[in-house]
């Protein structure tokens, strides 16, 4: 070819390019407007009135004009009508007198951030997060938050990862930091690894908690106390557990996959007995830190297949070969909350 | 941009290596080309890399635990792809059509990430890609030292760097953009990365020069083969010794703006903004670095570049840090890559026969990313045990050490005399 030739052939073939590009970029700029304008195909409390009673809140994830806000519906009537807060979350964990909420605002500098909000979904509190929204949790007395964020970065010869989980005291007070510089037990031996990430808590009270610790390739559940700034390891295998409202059992996710692939079922240690109950053949490929709706059942989101951005929330009753449910369709990161009985 | 580069001749050197020199136009052209290929590719791979985390959690649904764990585990295997495409691409000579292997693969793998939807199917896409770039990175060097006099090679590389880094810095703009433009339009940013490596790709294979080693003779008899001898070449040998000993000096940069952010000289909210800030320090320096190279001499600023790296360091672990102490963190470190990246490329090209070109280049660029990986691992214990401050002091002190012994003995291991 002459060099003429190649320049045509390079110019039809750039301006070809960018005319199916334009063409993809316009069409899905058009469904997204319109899937945006549309109202939510589940039903909606007539007025946005909070749920004051036992409740699930999640985040909403059907393509309409309320992708992304947090809603509710009545523990007791899961697939009825869900009011909407205003408040878009990521991630979002609720308790009786107010919630955690992680978000990004994504733009030229995409921006992190961990909100406080209070009892009336008003943001009270905001702080700024080193990276992406993986996992938050809110202590039952309500005044302990975990945040955890994935931070990364990438530049020349350097490729950065590494989670940030921290934990706060509500209303302003003492942060107790990033917990990976807590002193770590692994069976029994105080170690300090070097590659050393902690993610993943979920509260027992205000003072201990459970979370993750991956260190050399493997994961450990561990215990972790703050007045101590100890985590000490309860098992092993296992990521983002969830304490039983009983306080008996911690359901989690594992690796089924280890090597390449990752493909994660759920399982549960008796932390007593340190009995472990697999809970493989039902749910494979969740990635969420699951919620307990009672004793016997847990709650995780899963992505649609086929559907970019929307996740059905799931039931799944705890014992091995169990089926899952829809619990909440289009739905993420949910939350059972049960308000005390008025003294 | 292309009339930039052919500024009047700096200190009127008359040509030295009278077979070696190729018109100034054609070598002129090769950079250039490949520059603005690197520009598109980087356009590419940064504007899906500045997204994927938030993809993958808002969107796909998985803890971005997932993606990262898994991305750490390419990093080896990219080294090792290196070496090999090298020796083949000396092998048989024909560095573009390698490098066409290369930049063709990472597009190829944008195709898929469009389907992509499991943590499974998107870290073999990402794989993909880093091997597409561990096959491609040493013959585009290897072209481009071939396509230039020596006398201007450290600009030259300069203005290639300068280009890749433009594409870098324009990747992620592009992709929020499009983001804020359509809200969750993250296929469409995938598509637009795609777009940008095709057009990259087809650059290459149409537009750039069949840049070769060596001149191909008259009558059609073969060019010396390759021998894996020419990397025991003694001018090789130091490169490689003092390119990887600085380097096991040489902590991330994740380390250093982790350390920022433990200071507290600014909100977490402005992390990202060091990555940027970082290349555009790179890409404003990259040129004046490069000739500055050529003028004094390709080691010497080698080795100095490691003392900007100290400062930065120190710089970075100032009781109290402010907003000065983190610009200027992010300036020193954009200093060091200037001084630092084309540099090594530049240097090993030269210091092994022509025939072993791509495979030197390949060599020095693996020895240097392994010592630094190793380096990382060591700096994490460091971290650990004394904190980040007194971690980076320590390790800017030894680099200091090092910089004087080496700077001693640069004489000695004469890797700056190819350039007289």
């Amino acid at each position: 070819m002459s060099t003429r030739m190649r320049v045509s052939v390079f110019l039809v073939l750039v301006s070809g390019i960018a005319t199916v590009t334009a063409w993809y970029a316009l069409d899905q700029y058009r469904s997204v407007r319109a899937a945006r304008d549309r109202d939510p195909q589940v039903s909606q409390m007539p007025q946005a009135q909070p749920i004051s009673g036992p409740r699930v809140v999640f985040r909403h994830t059907g393509l309409d004009n309320r992708y992304g806000l947090v809603a509710m519906v009545a523990l007791g009537d899961p697939t009825g009508p869900r009011s909407f807060t205003d408040v878009p979350c990521d991630r979002v964990a609720a308790g009786d007198s107010g919630a955690s909420c992680l978000v990004a605002h994504a733009g030229v500098v995409t921006r992190f951030e961990a909100q406080e909000l209070g009892p009336d979904w008003q943001v009270e509190r905001t702080y700024p997060l080193p990276g992406v929204p993986s996992r938050t949790r809110v202590s039952p007395d309500g005044t302990r938050v975990a945040t955890t964020s994935f931070v990364t970065g990438h530049s020349y010869m350097s490729v950065g990862f590494s989670t940030a989980t921290e934990v706060r005291e509500t209303g302003g007070g003492q942060s107790w930091g990033n917990l990976e510089e807590f002193a770590l037990v692994l069976d029994e031996k105080r170690v300090e690894p070097v590659d050393r990430n902690v993610w993943g808590v979920t509260f027992r009270d205000d003072r201990r908690f459970y979370a993750t610790v991956s260190t050399g390739g493997r994961t450990w559940l561990v215990e972790g106390d703050l007045e101590d700034r100890t985590l000490t390891s309860v098992g092993e295998d296992g990521e983002c557990p969830s304490l039983s409202p009983d306080g008996t059992r911690l359901a989690f996710k594992v690796d089924v996959e280890p090597g390449d692939g990752r493909e994660w079922s759920l399982a549960v240690l008796d932390l007593d007995t340190g009995r472990r109950t697999d809970l493989g053949d039902g749910p494979r490929g969740v990635d969420d830190q699951v919620a307990w709706l009672d004793d016997d059942t847990l709650l995780y989101g899963l992505p649609r297949a086929g559907q970019p951005g929307v996740s059905d929330v799931w039931s799944l009753p705890v014992r091995s070969g169990a089926e899952p449910d829809l619990f909440i369709e289009e739905a993420w990161s949910p939350t059972v909350v049960r308000p005390a009985a008025p003294s | 941009m292309y009339l930039s580069l052919r500024d009047r001749p700096s200190s009127a050197q008359p040509a030295q290596h009278g077979s070696e020199v190729s018109p100034p136009r054609r070598a002129g052209r090769v950079v250039v080309t490949l520059g603005m290929v690197s520009l598109l590719t980087d356009i590419s791979s940064e504007s899906v890399a500045a997204i994927l985390p938030l993809y993958l959690t808002a969107v796909v649904g998985l803890s971005a635990v997932a993606y990262g764990l898994i991305d750490g585990l390419y990093q080896g295997v990219s080294a090792l792809v290196r070496l090999a495409s090298g020796w083949f691409a000396d092998r048989t000579d024909r560095p573009k059509w390698v490098a066409f292997a290369g930049y063709g693969l990472s597009a190829v793998a944008r195709v898929f990430l469009l389907f992509a939807s499991g943590a499974a199917s998107i870290s073999a896409v990402v794989a993909a890609d880093r091997i597409g770039k561990g096959i491609r990175t040493a013959p585009r060097d290897s072209m481009i030292s071939s396509a230039t006099p020596t006398e201007h090679l450290g600009r030259a590389f300069g203005v290639h760097r300068m280009l890749d880094t433009i594409g870098a810095a324009l990747g992620p703009l592009i992709a929020f953009g499009i983001l804020v433009l359509i809200p969750d339009g993250f296929s469409v940013v995938l598509a637009v990365s795609l777009a940008f490596a095709v057009v990259g790709v087809a650059l290459l294979g149409l537009l750039a020069p069949d840049q070769r080693a060596q001149p191909r003779p008259e009558d059609g008899a073969a060019p010396d083969p390759f021998r894996w001898s020419d990397l025991g070449n003694p001018r090789l040998r130091p490169l490689l010794l003092l390119a990887g000993g600085l380097a096991l000096l040489t902590v991330g940069d994740g380390f250093v703006y982790l350390a920022l952010l433990d200071r507290g000289g600014f909100a977490a909210t402005w992390f990202p903004m060091l990555f940027v800030g970082t290349n555009i320090a790179y890409l404003v320096l990259a040129v004046p670095v490069g000739r500055l190279a050529d003028r004094v001499g390709r080691a010497r600023v080698l080795v100095a570049g490691h003392l900007v790296l100290a400062a930065a360091y120190v710089c970075a672990s100032v009781p109290n840090s402010t907003w000065v102490a983190t610009l200027g963190t992010v300036a020193l470190l954009g200093a060091f890559y200037a001084a630092t990246d084309g540099v090594i490329a530049a240097l090993a090209g030269r210091l092994v026969p022509v025939r072993a070109r791509t495979s030197g280049i390949a060599a020095a660029q693996t020895v240097v990313a392994l010592s630094r990986m190793a380096s990382s691992f060591g700096f994490g214990v460091l971290w650990f045990a004394l904190g980040p401050s007194a971690a980076l002091l320590l390790v800017a002190g030894l680099l200091l050490a090092a910089v004087l012994v080496a700077a001693t003995q640069l004489g000695r291991l004469g890797l700056d005399r190819v350039v007289a």
